[in-house]
C-alpha cells in the first residue's frame, strides 16, 4: 500500500507487434489506486489486438476487483475465462477472482443513461408536476378534513367511546407546554407594535392613538396570528413526526389489524386538543401584547394604566375581541389536520419523517396566512 | 466445509485484555480473541453478551475501556487519525440493517467511497460501483433505485456491496442472513464463502444462524461470561463442556443445521 511501491509497479498492458502473433503484455500492479490511469490505457488499446494475440498475465503483482474488471472489459470474459484457466503463473487466489469477476459480469451491461430532456421541457415539467401534486394535496386535505368531520360526528352520540385521556394529555403537551413561548411573544410583538405607534402617532400629536393601534391588531389580527403561526411550527411539526415515526414503524398498520381505528385513537384527540388549546392560547396572547404595548404606552408616553384602560373600554368594542376569537378554532382544525395527514403520507424511512414534517409546518403556516387574508377581506367587507 | 487454513495463521486481528463497561455494568472483561487471515470466524453468543459491542470497539465505532486491538499488527487506539482512517479503508462493515444511505441510490452508495477515498471520477466509480453490484449478486435493475424500494434481502446485497467497495481485507458482518428467506440466506452463505475464496478476505461474522456456522465457518467463538469461552472449528465448540454451547448447538435446531450441513457436504 506504500505510494513509492505504487508508482514503481504501477499497473501497465504494452501491445508488441513486432512478434507474430503480437503479444499482448499485462505486468504490474492491477488495483483500485491505479484505476483511473488503466481505465485510459485499457481505452486506447481496445480493438487494437485480435483473437490470435497472445496475452501474457504471468508479471501481474497484483490484482484486485477492480482491476479484475478492468480485465474483463479489455478481454472479454471468453477470453478472461481461458486465461483464468490457463495462466498458471498467475497465483491461485488471483484466477479465482478473475474468474468471479467474469462470470458475474458476463450476463452484465453498463446501464444506459436516459436522454436529457431539453432545458425549457423540463421546466414545463416541472410545472406541471407542481401543480399536478398541488391539485391532490388540496384534494387529499380536503377528503381528510371530510373524514375527521365524520368520524367527530360518529363518535359525538357515543360519549362511551369518548377519549379524554389522550385528549387532557395532548393539551398539557400543545397549550399548557407553550403558555410561555407564546405570552413572552406576544408581550414583545405588543410591546414593538406600541413602539412604533409611538413614532409614527406622536408626529401628528395623535400619540394616545397608540392604544387603539395596539389594541385592535392585538384583539382582530396578531393575537390570533402569532399563536396559529407558533401552533404551525410547534405542533403540526410534532404531530407529524409522531404519527409519521409510527406509520414508518408499521405501528399504524398494527392498529389497524387489532381492529382499531387510527382516526379515533390518534388524530381526534390531537384534532380536540387543539380546537381547545388554540382559543385559549390565543386569549393568553391577546392579553399579552395588549399588556407588553401598555408598558410602552407606560414608560415612553407617558399614559397612565388608568387611562390606557379608560381607551380600552370607550374605543374597542367587545366585537373586535370576537372577530379575533372565531378565527382561532378554524385555525386549530385546519393546522390539526395538516399535521396528522402529512404524519399518515410517511413512508417507510425515517428520511421521509423529515420531509413531511418540514412540508407540514410549511402548508399550514401558508394556509393559516391564507385563511387570515380571506377573513379580514370578509370582516371587511361585512363592516365588522 | 470447515477446511481450517492449513497455512501459517497469520493473526489479523488480535484483541487483548478488551474490557467493556458501560457504568457499573460490565459486558467484556478481559476478552482475547484473534482473526487470522483468510479465515471465516463466526461469533456467538446469547443476547446482551456484547457481540455487537465487541464488533463495533474492534472497527473503532467504541472506545473500549480497557485492553488493546491490534488490527495488522498496528495498536488502533494509539495510532493517529489520519493512519486509523487508512486502516480502517481496510475494513467493509455489513451493518445488520444494511445502513445504506437513503439519500442515495444504490450505485450512488457504493460510488461515495471509490469517489471520497480512491479519488475516481464520478463516472469511473459508477462504472465500478456496478460491478461490485454484479460481484454482490444483485440484479442491474437494481442499480439506480432508492434502498427504500429495495427488498430485505437486496438491501444486504446493496450493503455488502458498498462493505467491499475498497477491496477490504477485513469484512465484519453483523447478522448478514437475518431476516432473510432461507433460500436468499443460503445464497448469501454461498455468496459470502465464494466471495472470501476469491477475494482472500478474513470474515468476522456475528450470527444467531446455526446454519450459516455450520455451512461457511472456518472457526466458531463463543462469547459468555463477558469473554471468549471457546475459539475453535465447530466440531471442537460442540464438545465443549459448557451448558449453554451444549443447549445451543445439541438443541433441536442446532441438531437440524448440523444435520443438514452433513447431508450438504455428503452430496
Amino acid at each position: 500500500m506504500e505510494p513509492t511501491t505504487i508508482t514503481a509497479m504501477a499497473g501497465d498492458a504494452q501491445l508488441d507487434t513486432s512478434s507474430n502473433p503480437a503479444r499482448l503484455k499485462i505486468s504490474g500492479q492491477w488495483t483500485l489506486v491505479n484505476y483511473a490511469r488503466l481505465k485510459l490505457l485499457t481505452e486506447q488499446l481496445a480493438g487494437k489486438y485480435d483473437a490470435r494475440t497472445q496475452i501474457d498475465l504471468d508479471d501481474v503483482s497484483r490484482l484486485d476487483t477492480a482491476g479484475a474488471s478492468l480485465l474483463v472489459e479489455l478481454l472479454g470474459s471468453e477470453r478472461v475465462a481461458q486465461l483464468a484457466d490457463s495462466a498458471t503463473k498467475l497465483p491461485a487466489a488471483d484466477r479465482a477472482l478473475l474468474q468471479t469477476v467474469y462470470s458475474s459480469m458476463r450476463d452484465f451491461c453498463v446501464p444506459v443513461k436516459a436522454v436529457e430532456v431539453n432545458l425549457g421541457i423540463q421546466l414545463l415539467s416541472r410545472i406541471g408536476c407542481s401543480v399536478d401534486k398541488l391539485w391532490q394535496d388540496t384534494l387529499q386535505l380536503l377528503g381528510f378534513i371530510g373524514v375527521i368531520l365524520q368520524t367527530l360526528a360518529r363518535n359525538f352520540f357515543r360519549p362511551k367511546q369518548w377519549r379524554i385521556t389522550p385528549v387532557v394529555a395532548q393539551i398539557e403537551q400543545i397549550g399548557l407546554n407553550a403558555a410561555p413561548i407564546v405570552a413572552l411573544l406576544t408581550f414583545m410583538v405588543g410591546a414593538v407594535v406600541a413602539f412604533l405607534g409611538a413614532t409614527v402617532l406622536s408626529n401628528f400629536g395623535a400619540g394616545i392613538y397608540t392604544v387603539d393601534l395596539v389594541a385592535f391588531s392585538f384583539l382582530r389580527e396578531f393575537g390570533v396570528l402569532l399563536t396559529a403561526i407558533l401552533m404551525a411550527g410547534r405542533t403540526a411539526s410534532s404531530f407529524t413526526a409522531q404519527i409519521g415515526s409510527m406509520k414508518a414503524n408499521e405501528e399504524i398498520d398494527a392498529i389497524r389489524t387489532l381492529g382499531l381505528d387510527p382516526m379515533d385513537l390518534l388524530v381526534l384527540p390531537r384534532v380536540l386538543a387543539l380546537l381547545i388549546a388554540l382559543p385559549l392560547l390565543t386569549f393568553l396572547a391577546m392579553m399579552a401584547g395588549i399588556l407588553g404595548g401598555a408598558v410602552v404606552c407606560v414608560v415612553s408616553i407617558g399614559i397612565s394604566p388608568d387611562m390606557f384602560i379608560s381607551m380600552l373600554h370607550s374605543d374597542i368594542g367587545v366585537k373586535n375581541f370576537l372577530v379575533g376569537m372565531v378565527k382561532a378554532p378554524f385555525f386549530a382544525f385546519l393546522i390539526a389536520a395538516v399535521g396528522c395527514l402529512e404524519g399518515f403520507k410517511v413512508s417507510g424511512s425515517a428520511e421521509s419523517v423529515g420531509a413531511h414534517t418540514t412540508s407540514s409546518v410549511v402548508q399550514s403556516i401558508f394556509i393559516v396566512i391564507l385563511l387570515d387574508a380571506v377573513a379580514a377581506l370578509f370582516f371587511m367587507e361585512m363592516g365588522w | 466445509m470447515s477446511t481450517p487454513t492449513k497455512a501459517p495463521r497469520e493473526a489479523v486481528i488480535e484483541v487483548r485484555g478488551l474490557c467493556n463497561r458501560f457504568g457499573s455494568q460490565s459486558v467484556h472483561e478481559n476478552l482475547d480473541l484473534d482473526v487470522y487471515k483468510g479465515e471465516i470466524l463466526g461469533v456467538v453468543g446469547g443476547s446482551g453478551t456484547g457481540k455487537s459491542v465487541l464488533l463495533r470497539s474492534i472497527v473503532g465505532l467504541r472506545r473500549p475501556t480497557e485492553g488493546e486491538v491490534r488490527v495488522f499488527g498496528k495498536d488502533l487506539l494509539s495510532l493517529h487519525e489520519a493512519e486509523r482512517s487508512l486502516i480502517e479503508r481496510r475494513f467493509g462493515v455489513l451493518f445488520q440493517k444494511g445502513a445504506l444511505f437513503s439519500s442515495l441510490t444504490v450505485t450512488e452508495n457504493i460510488a461515495l467511497p471509490l469517489i471520497e477515498h480512491a479519488g475516481l471520477s464520478r463516472p469511473d466509480a459508477e462504472h465500478l460501483a456496478c460491478v461490485k453490484l454484479a460481484l454482490a449478486g444483485l440484479p442491474l435493475s437494481a442499480a439506480d433505485k432508492y434502498p427504500s424500494s429495495l427488498s430485505g434481502g437486496m438491501v444486504k446485497r446493496a450493503a455488502l456491496a458498498r462493505a467491499l467497495a475498497l477491496d477490504p481485507d477485513i469484512l465484519f458482518l453483523d447478522e448478514p442472513t437475518a431476516g432473510l428467506d432461507p433460500i436468499g440466506a443460503a445464497a448469501f452463505d454461498q455468496l459470502i464463502l465464494t466471495l472470501r475464496d476469491a477475494l482472500g478476505l478474513s470474515v468476522f461474522l456475528v450470527t444467531h444462524d446455526l446454519d450459516t456456522l455450520y455451512t461457511i465457518t472456518d472457526r466458531v467463538a463463543v462469547l459468555s461470561q463477558k469473554r471468549v469461552l471457546v475459539a475453535a472449528p465447530i466440531a471442537e465448540v460442540e464438545d465443549f463442556d459448557d451448558p449453554w454451547i451444549h443447549e445451543y448447538f445439541h438443541g433441536p435446531r442446532g441438531r437440524a443445521a448440523y444435520e443438514a450441513a452433513t447431508q450438504r457436504k455428503e452430496q
